[in-house]
């Protein structure tokens, strides 16, 4: 819960973007949520450089933004990888072995759940039952979903996005 | 006022319309018990600890904030009720630092009060517990997590009463923390160190930081000269610490039980407040006559002035530059008292005694060291003097009323209600009115004094129009700043107080229970008090008083003379968010 790890790469297109977004809804009542939507979809998350801009532009505290932005799911401190791996960890395939599964990832990656390698590359999100539990264990990268995996197969299927 | 016809407990009773569950009981003297509930300030129901029947209603409802209806019945005290309330404070306490024994609210904590009159078992609900670390970054204050029980009312006073927000509800869930954005520490934020978040907080999550080891060594250090003295609001509130009825007046008590800490001198601060008054209001009459830059707005309280450095930079050229009296009292004793003493400045230790957690902050400010140390070593608030006082083993009630040591032994009534809002104004118009024309024979000017959030008023005073503005609280501070800088009022003095109602009322100030926080106004009693010490002084002016008059004859010249300058003014920062 601190700041992001990766660098904050902000275009001048995207802040005009942004700068469209608060206008349009800076005078509708309840403007904050509909902004913070429109700057997670600009940047693909919420670093603190666009929270301050939110923040001086709307003459709201940072920390109420930031109350916001990590009470909502939805919402991303940390940018995602060129390839996102997400892990089911609903029941089915939790008891079928989905934390070793995770565990592994942030092993091989060195990185925790919810982060984004310091390259860009990959990012891991566990999840909650994606609705395959006869694939259990289940997870994806990208959109190539992956069932029964086992343990010993992370490097193989790494392998695969890091050419 | 309408009124409607309610049964609690058995006791039929007429009690406004719009009255909550809790209010309405209060009528019938029964007092539910609350935990996040302040009045006016945290209305909630979040804690669910003041949850009473309702006939008629599915489930319990949270008596703080349900609205009180014709013919309602409702009970505040059967086994339900005490076994709910019960299980909510054991799941409170399943996730606490549990650490009572070396807390400093021991004795005077909210939840451990309602835990005893519940008989709780603390070990009932093992589980989880959250990995906090307390945040002491400030100089103010310390932030431990591990004793916060998410009530919020620290929440809705940064919020609502100083409207700066620096802290919020983090995370969700279990996981939930009140902290500064991106968990940052409280120091790289734009807190301004008031401390209103800890005068609210029901238990030891919030805490001044403690300086008196520091004075402890001081005083037992054979190679210092320690000298200690009180600010204007001590004088009314100290009491309070050692069950005194708020608005006790202890002056004299406070001299004695000071002498007995082993001070090697002990004043009163009142005398640097009208050491103030002599600058600023020089400084205002000056601005006036030389087309300075107006409004001239007050500097004597930190809170405020770290707000405007962050939140208002453009009007910080309007602070004025006359140090506060706790600095002018340091900078005082370090220049004029050692010179005549023959004592090395870096032999003496200045200790003041506030009611204010940001004056710990101000001590340490750069352009605050007259004679090339730093004017005040330490600031210890009103609790932390009633602390030592009771390390020491004094009978504080006790004790026969001694005075504090000559010179600086008093102030003058002007210097004594620095310690509410407007009494800054009032001290300083009292002074420049007679400045200007000796005739004019006004001591209150009660148009200043509280409790309106925004006054205004106008004078005339020996050909010179005066518009004046006060407010107290940093909302309302922002509201009146808002129209000055927009053009929609016009003045030429401002007086601000970061502490809705003033110093009396400042986050160092000696706790005091909801029970009492939430039927009694505070502000109200004490400010009486100040203004009562004001009335029965010698002098009421600041001009008027013999060690001022001695200050200047001896040492200082006039008022904005060079060496006042040198010694008696500083600078401040445009530090932006």
């Amino acid at each position: 819960m601190a700041d992001s790890t990766i660098a904050f790469k902000g275009t001048k297109e995207q802040e005009a973007k942004l700068m469209e977004a608060i206008e349009l809804h800076r005078s509708q009542p309840g403007p904050l949520m509909p902004v913070l939507q429109a700057a997670q979809d600009i940047y693909g998350y919420m670093p603190r450089e666009v929270l301050e801009i939110i923040s001086r532009q709307m003459q709201m505290s940072l920390s109420d933004i930031y109350g916001i932005v990590t009470f909502y799911s939805q919402f991303h401190l940390e940018p995602k990888g060129k390839h996102k791996i997400h892990i089911c960890l609903g029941t089915a395939c939790y008891v079928k072995g989905a934390g070793k599964i995770l565990e592994r990832f942030e092993k091989e990656l060195g990185i925790k759940d919810g982060e984004c390698t310091p390259d860009g590359n990959f990012s891991i999100d566990a999840l909650r039952c994606v609705g395959a539990c006869g694939l259990a264990p289940v997870m994806s990268v990208n959109d190539d979903v992956y069932g029964k995996v086992t343990e010993d197969q992370v490097p193989e299927i790494l392998a695969k996005y890091k050419a | 006022m309408e009124m409607v016809n309610v049964k609690i407990d058995n006791v039929s009773l007429q009690v406004p319309s719009g009255s909550t569950v809790l209010e309405a009981a209060k009528l019938a003297n029964i007092q539910i018990p609350t935990l996040c509930y302040m009045r006016g300030l945290n209305e909630i129901g979040a804690c669910r600890i003041c949850l009473t029947e309702v006939k008629g209603n599915r489930t319990l409802v949270a008596a703080c904030v349900f609205p009180v209806f014709e013919g309602m019945e409702a009970r505040t005290n059967t086994p339900a009720l005490r076994k709910s309330r019960k299980q909510t404070l054991e799941l409170i306490v399943s996730d606490h630092n549990k650490k009572c024994l070396s807390c400093s609210r021991s004795g005077d904590c909210e939840l451990q009060r309602l835990c005893m009159e519940y008989g709780v078992d603390e070990d009932i609900f093992e589980g989880n517990v959250n990995e906090t670390l307390p945040d002491d970054s400030s100089p103010s204050f310390v932030r431990d997590n591990s004793k916060c029980i998410l009530c919020r009312r620290c929440v809705s006073s940064c919020a609502n009463v100083q409207a700066i927000s620096v802290i919020s509800p983090v995370m969700r869930g279990f996981d939930t923390e009140i902290k500064c954005a991106f968990g940052d520490n409280v120091a790289n934020s734009p807190c301004v160190n008031c401390g209103q978040c800890i005068i609210v907080c029901p238990t030891g999550a919030l805490m001044e930081k403690d300086d008196t080891a520091k004075v402890w060594d001081a005083i037992s250090d054979p190679s210092k000269k320690v000298f200690a003295y009180a600010a204007p609001s001590i004088h009314v509130t100290l009491g309070e610490a050692f069950g005194m009825p708020t608005g006790s007046r202890v002056s004299g008590k406070i001299a004695a039980s000071m002498r007995r800490l082993g001070f090697d001198g002990v004043f009163d601060m009142n005398l640097t407040a009208d050491l103030t008054i002599m600058e600023e209001a020089n400084e205002l009459l000056e601005r006036i006559k030389n087309n300075g830059k107006l409004p001239l707005i007050t500097s004597c309280s930190p809170g405020w002035v770290k707000y405007c450095e962050h939140y208002f930079p453009e009007f910080v050229d309007n602070l004025s530059s006359c140090k506060s009296p706790q600095q002018m009292f340091g900078a005082v004793l370090k220049t004029y008292y050692a010179q005549k003493h023959g004592i090395d400045p870096k032999d003496i230790f200045v200790v003041s005694v506030v009611p204010c957690t940001a004056k710990k902050f101000e001590a340490r400010r750069d352009n605050q060291s007259a004679a090339g140390v730093q004017d005040v070593d330490v600031a210890i608030v009103t609790r932390e003097l009633a602390r030592m006082i009771k390390t020491a083993g004094i009978d504080f009630a006790g004790l026969a009323d001694e005075a504090f040591d000559n010179p600086f032994e008093s102030g003058s009534g002007a210097g004594q209600i620095f310690g509410a809002t407007g009494g800054v104004m009032e001290a300083a118009l009292r002074t420049a009115s007679s400045w200007l024309d000796k005739s004019f024979n006004v001591i209150d000017f009660t148009e200043v004094r509280g409790p309106e959030a925004i006054r205004y008023a106008t004078y005339n005073v020996g050909g010179i129009e005066v518009k004046v503005a006060v407010a107290s609280g940093l909302a309302n501070a922002k509201a009146l700043l808002e129209k000055v800088r927009d053009g929609e009022v016009e003045c030429h003095f401002i007086e601000i107080m970061a502490c809705p109602g003033g110093c009396i009322n400042g986050g160092g100030q000696p706790f005091l229970p909801d029970s009492v926080r939430n039927n009694v106004d505070i502000v109200s009693l004490r400010s009486k008090a100040i203004y009562g010490a004001d009335k029965d002084l010698p002098v009421r002016k600041s001009h008027e008083h013999p060690d001022i008059k001695m200050l200047y004859e001896e040492f200082f010249g006039s008022p904005g003379s060079h060496k006042a300058h040198e010694i008696l003014h500083t600078k401040y920062v445009k530090r932006g968010l």
